[in-house]
């Protein structure tokens, strides 16, 4: 088998305008963890291994560059790092499934305010808040990594799409702050 | 319109996806009579005040959700986990 030359959706590109940055990112692996019925402890006993547990819902955990990121009931996607045997889960590879954006600046709260409906401020989205929700009518993965950062995942085959709708956000927030009235 | 879903937090109308009432949780058993599947296909009650259907977090966590709501002052007084409701 040759060795195959993994591609990005989006290879790397970034974009910064009005002191917001939106870049692709790598995150190394991304595997979904999901409960068998009754899998809580086998579960609990695998993810120990790494020094991690199943997060609450709408929280990350993050840890010596591993995530683990509450994606639905009972079920997380591990981020960063290869799986270790766990038992009591179903264990799926989502790495090539998904495309991560970080979104960083004073304004990201206001360009993702445009196009995400739920309420992003600090105060009721501290770092570390992981939210299922929508970019516009794309379904995606929010999390809150910093004061002013975002990291959003969506799938891969709508990378473009969510470049696209960011990209134009981000111009629209920028030239509305350069307006003088 | 905003849904509070068990997991997610309180959520816009535009992430969850309207199934129907309630009543499709019940379905009968295999041999049941014609009439018993019949109302459960197609009778419905209609009722002005509370009510009980069925909602889909689509762009949220997927969960089933029980949203009992008032259909004369729109009230919503509860939404509960299919998944995790006593049988």
């Amino acid at each position: 088998m040759p060795e195959l030359i993994a591609k990005s959706a989006l290879e790397g590109r970034s974009l910064t305008l009005g002191g917001v940055t939106l870049a692709e990112v790598e995150v190394g692996p991304i595997t979904s963890v999901a409960l068998f019925p009754g899998g809580a402890k086998l579960a609990a006993k695998g993810l120990k291994t790494l020094g991690l547990a199943m997060p609450a819902p709408n929280t990350f955990v993050e840890k010596k560059g591993m995530r683990i990121v509450w994606t639905g009931r009972e079920q997380a996607f591990l981020i960063g790092v290869a799986p270790p045997a766990i038992e009591g889960v179903a264990v799926t590879d989502q790495t090539d499934g998904w495309t991560v954006l970080s979104l960083a600046g004073a304004a990201s709260v206001e360009v993702l305010a445009r196009l995400v409906p739920v309420d992003l401020r600090l105060p009721v989205c501290p770092v570390g808040t992981a939210l299922r929700t929508q970019v516009n009518h794309m379904n995606a993965v929010i999390l809150r990594t910093g004061d002013h950062a975002f990291e959003i995942l969506v799938f891969r085959s709508m990378a473009r799409t969510a470049w696209h709708e960011l990209e134009t956000t981000v111009s629209m927030v920028a030239a509305r702050a350069g307006l003088k009235i | 319109m905003r849904l509070t879903c068990p997991l997610c937090g309180e959520r816009d109308r535009r992430e969850f996806y309207y199934y129907g009432a309630e009543d499709y949780l019940r379905r009968p058993a295999e041999g049941a009579p014609l009439a018993e599947w019949d109302n459960y296909l197609h009778l419905r009650d209609n009722p002005a005040g509370v009510t009980k259907d069925l909602w889909y977090h689509e762009a949220g966590c997927a969960q089933w959700l029980v949203v009992t709501r008032n259909t004369v002052t729109h009230e919503i007084s509860g939404v509960e986990l299919v998944a995790e409701r006593k049988a």
